[in-house]
């Protein structure tokens, strides 16, 4: 039972930062109805961003950790943004309204060149840095097992917890937030509106780094290690979790998160690490054949 | 003669033409809308059965249900032709035009357009072509009578490409084909599936008065020619006054009216659905005065850019 | 300020100016970090290292590219319209590649067949050969999948993996010979893609890219950790050599068997091997490609490209959308076994590692560069995205860096491809397309 809760609390960690991610390919699916295959490396490109930044902050001599952590958070989301506009600007703004698989291949070819960039410039090996928040509650310790909720688990579950209820709002209740739902229904009426479509998109992508870099740097707490190699797992992983709970919607998009992180976890716990990966593929798989439009994503109805 | 007495009013055919598709009690929700409701009516051989309505009146809606891409909620759909009587709310989706030989245009044309206007006729006799070929396997090592077949194929595209006029534009992409051409070749399309019935879907959309004439005359061919039925949805009042024999009327999903073109055109359920009903007494006194001060011709005629 | 001092042939240079400092600002935030600082292993841990002077050069380059490319576009506005010149030199572009089509098929094909005999072909050249070959039966073995059927299969290198392992595995455990293996690898590749492809072709597209995605990671990583089986990360070696016509080509034979060079009383060497090699991935290579050429014209290729442009379309006329895409799915595959098959005995040793995502996405880079649909174009592809980096090997970390880049530059330039010209596969009218008068008189009368 200990064992179970420990696991529990693993998982909706792990979860987190899932569900971070995963919001940036629901927004960018729902409004343009595309993969971006790039934004499992925009998180990678935050994880680095973060881990520099904390060196940086290490060297300058900043150990208060609440200030620490602000600070990177903000560098990291700043420069996110700024790649993940890029991105939109460079390899997909040019192909809308092109053959339909191009967008696609050009994200992919997006996401490769992402990964060898950081490789390149931060090289292969894997990076490691010390712990910035160790320590942590343990209950019931008198069991065989213990179970041990770390300071760093609660830093993961409330910030991705402030940002998502700060994300919803975004949505719901400013003209941002309307003009992106306004041209993921209907794009052309929304540009005779006066929307700028070619700015929701933009700001869309921006919104999706950035939460992706706080991922990235929650990936870099959590874990103490990365390579340019991480986004690709994570964000496969995150995409499933964006499929799992219906792409296209926010809460589907932090539900799916939480339940890959799980799945994740208790079967690494339970049966095999080796496999865990291809967990989550099979639930993909599983998910896209038995309820192709996820736990809460609506019917698509298709038109002829 | 007991027989016709036997056939419920909505299923009647005013000519008295052989049923070709009926349709009873259909029903198609989409969640909680319904899109058609409870919609009876049937279409006879060798005839234009012309669907008519206002925007949104379920219309394609109907056309999807017939043609398989969607699955009716409630409803049979039963086609009688060429000797075998076919089910088509129980069949998938390519099987009605496969089996069923039910063919059909699109609102929004969909051609192939990076292949060629023949390789468009060819690939729609697919089926044909498949079986001749052996499934590929004796059609690879040019066994089987695939050749001849494959002529006989291309024979057919140049009969309907020369009835639609695009004999000389065979080779080119369909794609580059102007907007009037490509509606033409959709219908040569939907031909060469040999039909039992063709569904057009507002088939003179965007045409010209001349290229609209020419439509007229394209679709009399093909009732007179060919014995099949047709089916249309069409806007344009004067088209379906002119080519159907049966018209049938839909308004929020539901069938107001059904008869031929002279009896709908004077019934007044469809006059109140074109032309809207006096509500102004239904409406509250107070929403009543909003609209009659607001209401100033001159300040709407002077303002006629901005609408 | 005087408006007219900042304007130069009707050109707002102030305007370029802002712009071209936008993107500067946007390089330098791309930049800072990143580029700017370096994180490198020290003795106490992770340290930091600084290059700033690349961040001033990469921010100055973009200004100045910016600037360069808001003139040129501003030059063009300002002149003549251009969208008549552009129509123009596609319709050029079109006939040139159309005629390198035709002719450049059979000169790589005469090339191919007279390589080895070449006086320049030594080991290396005929080795590197060989190993472009491989890559353009891939990459002919993958257009069929996403050229031909519009499939975006992301795993291809799953199917690769599949023939491989099969060739080791029978040979391993069941002794049997290259050439029984290699249609049974094919099978097992094609029953792989059946089995895969059932559930997930009736989704859409790009879903299916994902999954085909996640598929090629879980064989990766059932072939890492089976151990039992697939004997891991440590991979197979000794895979057997293929026999010619069950001459062994190795210096003595087993007893009471001959060899090669004894049966054609030949001295023995070691380029036999190589050019038979050589020779065998391009019969299997050209195999492929005359293949694809002829299932083309046949029905099912046909509702394969129909299935590309339209699916709803095809529908609506009666053609089985899920089976023509398997079938498409299962040839691509099979294909890929062959190809796997033979990358098994020519390494004589496999491992996990050869079959990475990395690989998939090369192969797709070959299709897609050479233009989708594309014959030559996916040979020439190869040719030079294999043999290109082969010649370039010093620069291999910036290999996949100029993959990545040119994959997008390629989209946004030709969406289609390099060489995406398409031949009707039949004609109702033999000989050459009609004049272009005709395409104009109809195309002009009653546009709407």
């Amino acid at each position: 039972m200990e064992y179970f809760i420990q696991q529990l609390i693993n998982g909706v960690t792990l979860g987190s930062i899932y569900g971070l991610i995963a919001i940036g390919y629901t927004m960018v699916y729902g409004i343009i109805g595309m993969i971006n295959f790039a934004h499992g490396d925009i998180f990678m490109i935050g994880a680095f961003l973060s881990l520099i930044a904390f060196l940086v902050l290490g060297i300058v001599g900043i150990t208060w950790i609440p200030l620490a952590l602000l600070v990177v958070l903000l560098v990291s989301m700043l420069i996110a943004s700024i790649y993940g506009w890029t991105v939109e600007r460079l390899a997909y703004r040019p192909l809308r309204g092109s053959f339909r698989l191009a967008p696609l291949i050009s994200a992919i070819g997006m996401s490769i060149f992402l990964q060898n960039y950081v490789q390149l410039l931060q090289g292969a090996r894997v990076r490691p840095i010390p712990p910035v928040i160790s320590g942590g509650f343990t209950f019931l310790e008198g069991g065989v097992f213990s179970i041990t909720i770390s300071y760093l688990q609660i830093v993961i579950m409330l910030l991705t917890i402030v940002l998502m209820t700060g994300f919803a709002l975004l949505i719901s209740r400013t003209s941002l937030g309307r003009a992106q739902r306004g041209c993921e229904q209907d794009r052309t009426m929304s540009a005779l509106l006066g929307i700028n479509v070619d700015r929701t998109i933009s700001l869309t992508f921006v919104m999706g780094a950035a939460l992706a870099a706080v991922a990235g740097m929650l990936f870099v707490l959590y874990y103490g290690v990365i390579d340019f190699y991480i986004g690709f797992l994570a964000g496969i992983k995150a995409f499933t979790a964006a499929v799992l709970g219906g792409i296209g919607s926010l809460p589907g998009a932090m539900l799916g998160g939480l339940l890959i992180g799980l799945i994740e976890t208790f079967w690494s716990a339970y049966f095999s690490i080796e496999y865990k990966d291809v967990a989550a593929f099979a639930i993909l798989v599983l998910v896209l054949i038995f309820r192709p439009t996820g736990l809460l994503g609506k019917p698509e109805i298709e038109k002829v | 003669m007991n027989q016709v007495s036997s056939i419920p009013p909505e299923l009647v055919i005013p000519s008295g033409a052989e049923p070709l598709l009926t349709v009873e009690h259909l029903t198609m929700r989409f969640g909680g809308l319904i899109a058609i409701d409870d919609v009876s009516f049937a279409a006879g051989k060798g005839e234009i059965t012309a669907i008519i309505g206002p925007n949104g009146a379920g219309k394609t809606t109907l056309f999807n249900c017939i043609t398989g891409f969607y699955t009716p909620t409630v409803g049979r759909l039963t086609l009688r032709a060429r000797g075998e009587t076919f089910l088509l709310e129980r069949m998938d989706g390519f099987r009605i035009a496969q089996k069923a030989h039910v063919a059909r245009t699109f609102q929004n044309i969909r051609l192939f357009s990076e292949m060629s206007v023949l390789e468009n006729l060819i690939v729609a006799q697919h089926n044909e072509l498949m079986k001749a070929s052996g499934y590929t396997v004796t059609g690879l090592f040019g066994l089987g009578g695939y050749r001849k077949k494959e002529r006989e194929a291309t024979d057919l595209a140049s009969y309907w490409l020369d009835k639609v006029g695009l004999t000389r534009l065979a080779d080119i992409n369909a794609g580059n084909l102007p907007y009037g051409a490509q509606r033409r070749l959709e219908i040569a399309r939907a031909m060469c599936i040999r039909p039992t019935i063709l569904c057009l879907d507002e088939p003179a959309a965007g045409l010209n008065p001349t290229e609209s004439h020419e439509l007229n005359k394209l679709l009399n061919y093909i009732k007179e020619e060919h014995d099949i039925g047709l089916l249309l949805i069409e806007h344009d009042m004067s088209v379906v006054m002119e080519i159907s024999d049966h018209v049938i009327v839909l308004d929020y999903g539901v069938k107001i009216s059904d008869g031929t073109p002279l009896y709908v055109r004077s019934d007044p359920n469809v006059i109140r659905a074109y032309l809207g009903e006096e509500e102004t007494e239904e409406l509250p006194p107070e929403i009543v005065e909003d609209i009659s001060k607001d209401y100033d011709p001159d300040s709407i005629d002077s303002d006629k850019g901005g609408v | 300020m005087n408006e007219n001092n900042n304007r130069l042939r009707g050109i707002d240079i102030t305007a370029l100016l802002k712009e071209s400092a936008i993107a500067a600002l946007v390089a330098l935030g791309l930049t800072i970090v990143m580029l700017g600082l370096r994180t490198v292993d020290t003795t106490t841990g992770l340290g930091i290292t600084t290059r700033w002077p690349l961040v001033v050069l990469a921010v100055v380059s973009v200004f100045v590219g910016r600037l360069l490319f808001a003139l040129r576009r501003e030059w063009k506005a300002a002149g003549r319209p251009v969208q008549r010149d552009l129509k123009k030199a596609e319709h050029r572009a079109a006939i040139i590649v159309q005629r390198f089509s035709t002719i450049g098929g059979p000169i790589f094909i005469a090339f191919a067949l007279a390589l080895p005999l070449l006086p320049f072909a030594d080991r290396y050249v005929v080795d590197v050969a060989t190993y472009v070959l491989i890559y353009v039966m891939l990459g002919w073995g993958l257009n069929i999948v996403v050229g031909l059927a519009g499939l975006l299969d992301l795993g291809y290198v799953a199917f690769y993996a599949v023939g491989a392992y099969s060739y080791a595995l029978f040979a391993f455990y069941f002794d049997l010979s290259f050439w029984v293996c290699l249609p049974l690898a094919g099978l097992c590749a094609a029953g792989f893609g059946v089995l895969l492809g059932f559930p997930v072709l009736r989704l859409r597209g790009d879903y299916l890219a994902i999954v085909t995605l996640g598929f090629g990671e879980i064989i990766r990583v059932i072939l890492l950790n089976w151990y039992s089986f697939t004997n891991g990360p440590d991979g197979i070696s000794g895979i057997p050599r293929p026999t010619f016509f069950g001459l062994e080509l190795k210096r003595t034979a087993a007893e009471g068997e001959q060899t090669f060079h004894q049966f054609f009383n030949l001295d023995y060497s070691t380029m036999h091997r190589l050019i038979f090699l050589y020779y065998l991935i391009l019969i299997l290579a050209l195999f492929t490609n005359f293949f694809t050429l002829r299932i083309r014209k046949m029905p099912i290729g046909r509702a394969w490209e129909a299935l590309r442009e339209d699916e709803i379309a095809c529908r609506s006329l009666g053609i089985n959308p899920t089976n023509t895409k398997l079938t498409a799915f299962a040839l691509g595959a099979m294909f890929a076994g062959f190809a796997g098959s033979f990358f098994a005995t020519r390494q004589a040793f496999i491992s996990p590692e050869s079959f990475t995502f990395i690989e998939s996405a090369v192969i797709l880079a070959i299709v897609v560069l050479g233009g989708m649909g594309s014959q030559v174009g996916v040979a020439i592809a190869a040719v030079l995205l294999i043999g290109g980096t082969e010649l370039f090997r010093g620069l291999e970390e910036y290999r996949m860096l100029a993959f990545g880049g040119l994959m997008v530059a390629i989209m946004v330039w030709r969406p289609r491809g390099l060489l995406a010209h398409r031949e009707p596969t039949i004609k109702l009218h033999s000989g050459k397309a009609p004049p272009e008068e005709v395409i104009k008189a109809v195309t002009q009368g009653g546009m709407k």
